[in-house]
């Protein structure tokens, strides 16, 4: 073993760390924003949202990632209308657009992941809050909110660690993040195994840290998981 | 006792599609009344009550709560609405309602449930409501349960805190909807209790109940509805020593069996 070559890949993997931070968590917030206004769209109870948020997870859910982040990105840069508006600038930079094809994606999963935890939320518990006269937004902020988060919570933490994942393929469109960094390494020096060893350990050990703060985070919002006091 | 009754309600009807469960049921409730409301699963009495507070709106009917009339109005379709969601909220808030299945929220603190709407809807200083729910969970014997969370109770202590946080609202009318009826044999008697010292102070209570011995020894009036009419009503010791009502003689014979 070369541990002189295997510190090298690993610092070089590292510097890319930063990127492959950044992409995922800018996606997953812009997902999350876009996964609120679908989820309102779904539960509007207004026939026309109700269907454009369907369809929206249908298709996002539906269709392989890989797929949307080319059409955003090679697909949208191919038509001369794209290339002409104020968009262009935007979309012409491959960090943006892996942003917002990956941001897109996750919008699909992170809806049904809110729909489900708002139909989680006992009916009577809400019923208790417009008994005692709370208007529709006070409730949403102390009890329907308050409640479907702790519902929600396991499966975010899933769909947060599946993104991390997700970010890989990121490498596909020009962008350097760990795992470009891995295949050049091994392209380069031929070395098969170890910097892709080396790339998903870091990988891991990442969704082991995300992985943990959710699981932090549902215990302490969870008084049931915690013994009762003395 | 004030001239103006605590809460009326006029002729309210109230039908699930076709199924009419309310047939024009009127009632008066003046301060200090507890009026236990009685009559066998489908005679509608859950549904007057949650209709009182617009937990179901009902098709016809006014309800007045200290002389404040619920306005209501007619959609495009014929249904009934409120007119005023504020009014309704409002309005909810001076009705103190008790559930079978207790309803505390489950991510807040017994302490935490009492305060929630009083400070956050009637708006009132956190310190003095804070004291007030000390007091009231005094009142029904869960002090040393402040800080426990829901799941952490069990049934009989729940619906003690869920009174207390009823009466954390400072309501002019509680309603009951059957509150002993998911609970134990073993700890509705601790909840009756509760119940029992309530109508002793002189509160204003609208009780569905199968508990025949609260309807007989604690209400002042009560009402029992068959079919979604009020079939027999007076005080309990007429109705209970000797009803008119064949079908009420048979119901509490039933209930007592």
């Amino acid at each position: 073993m070369d541990f002189d070559f295997i510190t090298k890949t690993f610092v070089r993997l590292l510097a890319a760390l930063p990127l492959t931070l950044s992409v995922w968590f800018l996606s997953v917030v812009l997902g999350g924003l876009i996964a609120a206004g679908v989820t309102w769209m779904r539960v509007s109870g207004l026939k026309p949202f109700e269907l454009f948020a369907r369809a929206y997870v249908l298709v996002f859910r539906g269709t392989p990632l890989l797929i949307q982040l080319f059409v955003v990105y090679y697909g949208l840069a191919s038509l001369p209308a794209v290339r002409a508006s104020i968009i262009w600038p935007f979309l012409r930079d491959a960090f943006n657009c892996a942003v917002l094809s990956l941001a897109l994606c996750t919008a699909g999963y992170q809806t049904e992941i809110f729909r489900g935890a708002l139909l989680a939320v006992p009916h009577g518990q809400v019923e208790a809050a417009r008994a005692c006269g709370m208007s529709r937004l006070l409730m949403f902020r102390r009890i329907i909110f308050p409640i479907a988060l702790r519902h929600g919570l396991p499966a975010y933490s899933t769909e947060m660690i599946s993104m991390v994942k997700s970010t890989a393929l990121v490498s596909l469109v020009t962008l350097w993040d760990v795992m470009s960094i891995a295949l050049k390494i091994r392209n380069d020096t031929l070395v098969t195994y170890l910097p892709l060893i080396l790339a998903g350990a870091i990988y891991f050990v990442v969704n082991y840290i995300i992985g943990a703060g959710f699981l932090a985070l549902e215990r302490r919002l969870s008084p049931h998981l915690r013994p009762r006091p003395s | 006792m004030s001239a103006t009754p605590a809460l009326t309600v006029d002729k309210m009807h109230k039908s699930f599609g076709q199924l009419e469960v309310l047939r024009g049921v009127s009632l008066t409730a003046n301060d200090g009344d507890v009026i236990s409301i009685l009559g066998s699963s489908g005679s509608g009495k859950s549904t007057f009550l949650r209709c009182i507070n617009l937990l179901e709106t009902p098709d016809e009917g006014v309800v007045t709560v200290a002389g404040e009339t619920i306005k209501m109005r007619r959609r495009g379709d014929g249904r009934a609405e409120p007119a005023d969601r504020r009014q309704v909220d409002r309005i909810r808030s001076e009705l103190g309602m008790v559930f079978q299945s207790f309803n505390l929220w489950s991510h807040l603190t017994v302490l935490e449930n009492l305060l929630e709407a009083p400070v956050h809807v009637q708006k009132r200083p956190r310190a003095e409501c804070t004291e007030e729910a000390r007091a009231l969970l005094a009142k029904v014997g869960m002090s040393d349960r402040a800080n426990y969370y829901p799941a952490h109770l069990s049934g009989g202590q729940q619906q003690r805190a869920a009174i207390a946080r009823a009466l954390a609202m400072r309501p002019k009318v509680m309603l009951f909807d059957e509150p002993t009826s998911a609970l134990d044999p073993e700890l509705v008697g601790e909840v009756l209790r509760v119940m029992r010292a309530l109508a002793e102070e002189g509160r204003t209570m609208l009780v569905v109940t199968h508990e025949m011995s609260f309807a007989r020894d604690v209400s002042t009036r009560v009402m029992f509805l068959h079919q979604g009419l009020v079939e027999a009503e007076g005080p309990p010791q007429e109705l209970f020593s000797g009803s008119t009502s064949d079908r009420f003689r048979q119901f509490i014979s039933k209930e007592r069996g």
